[in-house]
Order: C-alpha cells, then structure tokens, then sequence
C-alpha cells in the first residue's frame, strides 16, 4: 500500500543522505521525495512517498525516528491529508493541436508558463490521480519533456 | 577562556572520565598527539587502526564505558571502519576521532583525504564533521552522551586540521540536552502487568536473553527473574555471562551452534521472554518456524528491534534493568501469588527440558592422543576457575568458547557476535587487558584469524599486557571447512592454511612468549606455564584438523533440524 510520510528533520548537511542511505540500504523504496525549509530555517520538512506491507512501514517509519537528526515522523496516509504535486510539461503544440492543448489545459486548470511556434510548456498542480490524468491525455498529442515535483501533503485540520 | 582545538579536544576526554585511547597518528593529527602527550591520558600505539577500534570496543565492554579511538584521516579513518561497523551491530559504545584534511582543502582530493562522514553513516549511532572549532566541545560531550546512552552504539568525529589548532572560547560543561535524541528508559506500567500477567499463565515460558542484558547490566535483575519464577534461561552469543552459565536453570546458548536442548525448549515453548536481544537469522534460523507455539514478549530499548524480524505480541520498549525491575516488584506485589505453587505448574516443563539435556549434552568425541579443541576451552574453563576475560576471533574457535567455557559473570565474554570480525579477538584482549589489569584475559583464536591482526603481538608487548592467546590450530578456515564438508561435498576451496607461521617462533620474535602443545597430555602443563607467566603468550595447540562444531542448525533450516554430531 502507498504511504505518504512526513518528516521534520534538523537543517544540517547531510542529513537527507542519512535519510536517503537508511532506505537503499535497507531496501526499503522511495516513490518520491520533496524537501524544503519550513518556517524555523533551522529545521526541514521532507515529504516521502514509499510503499510497502504494514510491517515495512512501520520499520521504514521507527527507522527514520531512530536517526538522530529526526524531530518528528508521521504517516500522514493514515488519516484524512490533502496531497499536490506540481508538473511541468513541455507538449508539441503545432498549428492542428495548438487549441486542443490549451483546452486541455484549462480543464485541467492547468496554465501555459512558456510558449514557442512549435510547443507550450505548461504548469498543473494537484493530487497525483490528476497529474496522471493530464499526463495521460497529453501523451497522444506529444510530450516532449516533463520534469514532476513529487508529492508534499499535509494532514487535514480536525473539524472540530 | 580560549584555547586551541587539540587543548577543548583533550579537556573534554578528561571530563568524560577518559584514562586510556587507542590510537595510531599521522599528518593531519599530529597536533592532538602532541597534546595528549601533555595530559595523563595514556595513548596506547596501535599498529593497525582497526585493532585500534577493537581495543577501545573490548576496553569500553570491560569498563562498562565509552571505549575511545584516535587515527588521522584517509587511510588512517578507513581502516577503522570494520571495527566500527562490529562495534554498530554489537551496540558497544565508542567514540572514533579520526583526523581530516583542513576545512579549505575538504572536497579537492587532498592527499589522505576521504569522506569519512560519508563513509560511515550507515555504520555509526552518529557522526560529526566539525567545521568550527567553538563548536567542538559541546560536539564531543553530545558524541559521548549518544554512544552510551540509550541502545549504545559507535559516534564518530571528523576534525580537520585546522579545527584542531586554531582557537575558539571553551565552553564550560553542562548537561547535555538534545531536542531530537530522547531515548525511552522507564517500560510502560500497563506493559509490565500484561506480560507479567502472560507470564503468569505460561505453562512452557523460556527467557531468552541478549546484549542488551549485559549493556544494561541487568544480570542480577534477569537472574532474580529467572529465580523467582523457575524460568528457564537460554543467551544469545552476546548475551553470555547475562545469566550464570552453572546455573541449573541455564541453558547456554541457542541458535545455529546453540545447544540441543535450548534449541528444542525455544520451539517447544508456550512463552518466550525474549530481553535485549534482537531476534537475529543466526539466533532463529528458519524465521516461520521460529518459537511457533509462542507467545512473544519483547524487552528492547531501541523500537527497532521490536517486530523487525518477529511478531512480538508484548512488546516493551525499555532499558532492560527498568523493565526487569518493575517486573520483579510487579511478582512481589501480588498477594495472590505463590512463588511454589509455579514451581510446581513448571514442572513437567523443566522435566522435559532436563530429559532434552540428558539425552544431548554438549559434548565431543574423544581420540587418543589427539588434541580436540573443546578439550583445549574446557581445561581453560578449568584453569583459570571461570574467572578469566575471554576474547575470540570469528569462526569455529569462536563457537567452542562460547560452548564450552560457561561463562558466570557480564562482560567477560567478548566477541565480534554481529558483524562477525576475524581479528577482533587479539585487539580485544589487549583493550581489556588495559581495563582490567589484573585480570587474566584470554583470547581463544584460530590460526586463520589470528592472523589478522597479529601485528599486535607488538602492541601487547610495548604496554606489557600479559595477554594469553590460545590458537586452535588445524590448518584450516574451520567453519567454512565445515560447511564445505556437509555442504559442497568436502570441496575445500580456498580454505587450506597450507603454509602458516611457527606460531611459537613468531612470539619469540616479538619478545613473547611460545608454547606449542601436539598432544592431549601436553595441554594442561601448556596452559598452566602460560597462566605463570608474566608476558605475553601465544599457546599453539595442534588440533584435530576436522573437528566440526556441533550441535548445527544448517543456514535457513528450523532450529529443531540440528546436526548433532
């Protein structure tokens, strides 16, 4: 099953290799991997998408807690998140497909962030079912590059 | 107050409490020698760094202390790496100061330069590259304060040379506190009650104990346990000592060389207690089969250990000695229990494991004159009354210590039990040596792994440590002989020692001391001659060169499926 994990990590130099080498070395896979500074520049924030039978996880999520660079790990798939992840696609546009991409596009709420005579390079942002979605429709027409973020997610608010 | 990097480095060894390192120097280095120098620390000269990572491992495990090792960079850094990945998977805790090119050259390919850090991420509890020399002080008391904290383990810290020179303020000692690093003590109350209470319906239960025992030094507390509720005990190889291996209710050790009858109590048991041990393929053999009718209770303090290879149905994250404790006074407390009335529930139990004993022991066949190495451990057992602190290399001679020498008493047993390092052995006995002065220390080796490490010999008697080593000498890499015989149809590929040193003649080179024994009548005197002596002594008994060490639970198989002889 597909896990999303978060992790808050100390801002140190290589400590996504710590959390990189845990994985290959253990066997363990990694789908995606995002991270970036969060508001304390001190500390990191990684989003990893991995899967695994639940005994793995929980390795995978005790190993990562087991690193002392790490602050906190959650499954964030374990209860109600919303997922994004941002794609740019650079798509043959010539003269017969130059409207069918922008329609696409705009179903897709996507937007066109570069132009040539003869391609767009456009910018879709969503949960993954979304992103494979467009990625699917705009194969046919001609995907000349593609360069995909990986997913960040955060957990939902409790209603009350 | 400000002082140069090399001065914090040595303050900060001396407010650990640090009396004795292991080191070998080397250009990026020099500057931190030439301060210890200064201080009463002794740097006891290596002449290979991995001996020197072993030294400081044996010498921590005597201790019961942080072990401490010095080298300098490249080379220097990367010879110390099997002493530390050993040190890793045994959870023994040591601090690896390794030398590094200055901060400015890091990254050009300086002559010696390695990334060490890099190197030894997956081997190491932690590790510190240090950049700025202010921040040294606080880095070693952290480095200290994780590798003897929690589930111990090897830090390492990287110091350039211009760290170590260059001067920065001294920041007094206070305790260390870490945002990140909390590892958990104290068992959960509601944990304890449910195992003790599972504890109290088992009809089968058997404790199996590891490392963490001893790391914890809770013997008396496990032997309290043991004793209290007539539980039978069975070690893990690095669990030797953690239970008196006399005792009635011990049971040595159980695994692929484990005896017959730990083996057959572990898969016939209705309860195991398994405290700081880690469930390893060489303890389980085929993982289904594994304790099948059991319950499983699992004392560990690192979260990781739990469930990783096992199910665990109670599991206990705790320092053994809190978790043994609090199950003790849970047994003290309960007005409804009656200590004889178990005894007697167990006791068809222990019946049926005394008929396992009786039907078969350990043992080995005699024959003749021939010299069978189980003789060779036991008259050392024998000799020295059980008291001696025994290191071994890897391999069958390592097997027949365990076996056959029943160790009484915590740290006295030393071993490369995970990682399982040929040449651990000799290094060790003199770190011991250097912790425990007036002990006997012994070091049971085979005359492949000795050989590894055996540049040593001068170090043993550059700080006249009277180290014994026992080689079992048959001419052979003996466990891989074994297997090649009961599996690769007796193809002895690549494991004929057929031209090996004159063990006695290269003692003397040294300035130690040789013996050779070739017959049995000749071993006892052997053995007695070098326990008299006050030098090093490398005791070269001939053996019979296709002895096997039995009982063997072959690779992947079920440990009921035992070769016994």
């Amino acid at each position: 099953m597909k896990h999303t994990i978060s992790v808050l990590l100390q801002n140190k130099p290589g400590v996504l290799s710590r959390v990189t080498g845990l994985f290959s070395g253990r066997g363990f896979n990694i789908e995606s991997l995002c991270v970036a500074e969060t508001l304390d520049p001190g500390v990191s924030c990684l989003t990893l998408v991995t899967r695994g039978p639940d005994p793995i996880i929980e390795q995978i999520t005790k190993q990562l807690h087991k690193l002392i660079d790490v602050i906190k790990v959650v499954d964030i798939s374990e209860s109600d998140y919303v997922e994004r992840e941002m794609v740019l696609i650079r798509v043959k546009a010539e003269s017969n497909t130059r409207a069918e991409v922008l329609r696409v596009i705009d179903i897709f709420r996507g937007k066109v962030v570069d132009v040539s005579p003869k391609s767009y390079a456009v910018e879709i942002t969503g949960p993954q079912s979304k992103i494979q979605a467009v990625i699917d429709i705009l194969k046919p027409i001609g995907i000349q590059e593609i360069v995909r973020t990986g997913t960040i997610a955060m957990a939902r608010a409790k209603k009350f | 107050m400000k002082v140069t990097g090399a001065q914090a480095i040595v303050k900060c060894l001396e407010e650990q409490g640090v009396e004795v390192i292991f080191g070998f120097p080397g250009g990026v280095i020099i500057d931190l020698f030439d301060e210890l120098e200064k201080s009463d620390i002794t740097n006891v000269l290596v002449r290979h760094e991995q001996a020197a990572v072993h030294a400081a491992d044996a010498y921590g495990r005597v201790k019961g202390d942080v072990g401490v090792a010095l080298v300098t960079s490249g080379p220097g850094a990367t010879n110390t790496v099997t002493g530390i990945a050993s040190a890793y998977m045994d959870s023994i805790p040591i601090v690896v100061f390794t030398g590094q090119v200055p901060t400015a050259l890091i990254g050009n390919d300086a002559f010696q330069e390695v990334d060490i850090i890099g190197i030894t991420r997956p081997c190491t509890k932690h590790n510190y590259l240090v950049k700025d020399p202010k921040d040294l002080a606080e880095t070693i008391r952290e480095a200290f304060y994780i590798a003897r904290t929690g589930r111990p383990g090897p830090v390492l810290i990287d110091l350039p040379k211009d760290v170590v020179i260059s001067k920065a303020n001294f920041t007094e000692p206070k305790p260390v506190k870490m945002q990140t690093y909390r590892p958990t003590y104290e068992p959960h109350p509601g944990q304890i009650a449910k195992a003790s209470k599972e504890i109290l319906k088992a009809k089968k239960p058997v404790i199996y104990a590891g490392g963490g025992v001893i790391a914890s030094d809770s013997n008396e507390e496990l032997t309290e346990l043991a004793t209290k509720l007539n539980i039978p005990v069975t070690m893990t190889l690095m669990g030797l000592g953690g239970f008196p291996g006399t005792h009635k209710l011990s049971m040595g050790m159980l695994g692929m060389h484990g005896t017959y009858f730990a083996n057959m109590a572990v898969s016939k048991c209705d309860l195991l207690i398994a405290v700081g041990a880690r469930f390893d393929d060489r303890v389980t053999g085929k993982l289904d089969e594994f304790a099948p009718h059991a319950k499983i209770i699992h004392i560990d303090i690192d979260p990781t250990s739990i469930s990783k290879n096992v199910k665990v149905d109670i599991p206990i994250v705790a320092d053994c000695k809190y978790a043994l404790t609090a199950m003790n006074r849970w047994f003290d407390v309960q007005d409804d229990f009656n200590g004889k009335e178990y005894e007697e529930k167990l006791s068809p139990w222990l019946d049926d494991i005394n008929d396992w004993k009786r039907k078969h022991p350990l043992g080995y066949v005699e024959e003749g004159d021939i010299i069978k190495p189980q003789f060779v451990v036991q008259k050392l057992h024998e000799l020295t009354k059980g008291d001696a602190i025994i290191s071994t290399e890897v391999g069958q001679n390592q097997m027949w210590a365990a076996q056959f020498y029943h160790f009484n008493k915590p740290r006295h047993f030393l071993t490369s039990g995970g990682l399982g390092v040929m040449g651990y052995g000799f290094p060790a006995a003199i770190g011991a040596q250097m912790a425990a002065p007036d002990k006997t220390v012994i070091d049971v080796a085979g005359d492949g792994s000795i050989q590894m490490n055996i540049q040593e010999l001068a170090t043993a008697r550059q700080y006249k440590c009277p180290v014994k080593v026992a080689i079992l000498n048959n001419g052979f890499l003996g466990m891989v002989r074994q297997w090649q015989e009961l599996f690769y149809d007796k193809r002895y590929a690549g494991t004929d020692l057929e031209v090996s040193p004159d063990f006695v003649a290269l003692a003397q080179a040294y300035g130690a001391v040789g013996l050779r024994a070739t017959k049995v009548s000749e071993v006892v005197p052997v053995i007695k001659e070098a326990l008299a002596t006050d030098n090093t002594v490398f005791m070269d008994f001939v053996i019979a060169r296709e002895e096997g060490v039995y009982p063997m639970v072959p690779a992947g198989k079920a440990t009921t499926e035992m070769l016994l002889t």
